[in-house]
């Protein structure tokens, strides 16, 4: 079962700018209701797209630089990467769909 | 498989107080949520007036609790949208959703309402950069910045006291010169250090290039506008009913609110409108969860009288 690994402000260049998939990141933290309905639709997309799309999530509590970069101000907020270049936002919960859809975009 | 005997369109306080007595009526149900479980309760920080919880409880995992209830006794949840719901000539209902069709011998549309938008220049480009609906999603983003809170009611107070809790100040902007809120509410906010008040006042516009950096105020008396510098606008200037399903099929009052009677019944057989989305609801969660449970128990009626007037085929 493919996991949604953790991203941090440390390892954010590697994990994500430098991955050679397209990447998404789940930016969330642990008081964010509607985070908590994000993470399980995100957990079935990363085994949907297993080998296609890398998929990690980041706690912005711990990590304030990398939010702070992309200028986050909501969440749940799901930022999709393509060769370390921002290619996609979606900000809010979107149902799993509207998602795939995104992601379909950004594969294209 | 896609047949039901009650199907219940939207997953807040009502519709999953309906799934809960519908399913244990022994009844093929499900319900539809296109959101969050829970609706607007599942972004409530503390719900303070929900009986039984005199420390208060957090509104998503009190939602949780209310779907697990629904799910043990033999609801499924679906997490999809319905974009259409049609009365079939011979009794019964057909709704398409986001996956395909479902037919419904009695259908209970909980779809509840969404929060207004202020509708004014820079609102939708600056959404997430600043201009939020969700004070517990983004508060935390702007600790130890001056922000707003848009209305006057329940939802503002409230969402402007959590507020508080990062950042330096809170200017509450109401367009009139006295809030609907209730007292408790009122009380904590006139306390609260960190609140003050512009009153008779509308925001006229939003702006900022990458991120909000203020807010045109217009005091609605005296007509003078102002720059008002910002980090954030959080709205909660009213709601308005979901009732788009409903359309052309149920009367409807002026607020768009479906009409029914005190059994929850409209003018459809078997189609039932409870919580927020149906007219004169005191939009709370317990009489969301009453209604649901009226409406469930309603149709679970009507389903009966159809068994029992055409006898076993």
């Amino acid at each position: 079962m493919a996991e949604v690994r953790d991203t941090t402000d440390l390892t954010w260049d590697a994990d994500v700018l430098k991955n050679e998939l397209p990447t998404l990141v789940d930016f969330w933290a642990p008081w964010c209701g509607p985070c908590r309905m994000v993470k399980p639709i995100v957990e079935e997309l990363s085994e949907e797209y297993a080998g296609k799309v890398n998929f990690y999530k980041m706690n912005t509590d711990d990590n304030p630089q990398v939010p702070s970069k992309f200028g986050i101000r909501s969440i749940p907020s799901l930022l999709i990467f393509k060769n370390g270049e921002l290619a996609g936002t979606i900000v809010g919960f979107r149902p799993k769909g509207d998602l795939k859809k995104r992601i379909d975009e950004v594969l294209a | 498989m896609n047949n039901y005997d009650i199907v219940i369109v939207g997953g807040g306080g009502a519709g999953l107080t309906a799934a809960i007595y519908a399913a244990r009526a022994r009844r093929k149900t499900v319900v539809f949520e296109h959101k969050v479980t829970g609706g607007q309760i599942a972004t409530t920080d503390i719900v303070e007036n929900f009986p039984g919880f005199p420390q208060g409880v957090n509104g998503f995992d009190l939602a949780q609790l209310f779907a697990q209830q629904a799910v043990k006794f033999g609801a499924e949840m679906r997490y999809e949208g319905v974009t259409s719901l049609t009365a079939r000539p011979d009794g019964g209902f057909r709704l398409e959703t986001s996956s395909g069709e479902v037919t419904a011998r009695a259908v209970i549309v909980t779809a509840g309402a969404e929060y207004n938008k202020l509708g004014v220049p820079g609102e939708e480009r600056l959404t997430g950069k600043g201009v939020s609906y969700c004070a517990t999603c983004d508060a935390a983003f702007f600790a130890n910045q001056d922000v707003i809170v848009v209305g006057g009611g329940d939802a503002a107070l409230d969402e402007g006291l959590f507020v508080t809790r990062y950042v330096r100040s809170v200017t509450i902007v109401h367009r009139r010169d006295q809030l609907r809120a209730s007292a408790v509410l009122r009380e904590r906010a006139f306390a609260n250090p960190k609140i003050s008040f512009i009153w008779d006042t509308v925001v006229e516009a939003i702006e900022g290039a990458d991120a909000v950096e203020a807010a045109l105020l217009r005091n609605v008396k005296t007509g003078e506008t102002r720059r008002f510098p910002t980090s954030a606008v959080f709205v909660f200037i009213g709601q308005t009913p979901s009732s788009h399903l409903l359309q052309g099929l149920v009367d409807l009052d002026a607020g768009g609110h479906a009409l029914v009677d005190l059994e929850m019944k409209t003018s459809v057989q078997g189609l039932f409108v409870a919580g927020d989305v149906r007219t004169q609801a005191a939009r709370q969660l317990v009489s969301a969860a009453g209604d649901g449970a009226t409406a469930a128990i309603s149709a679970e009626r009507y389903l009966n009288s159809l068994e029992h007037a055409q006898p076993a085929k």
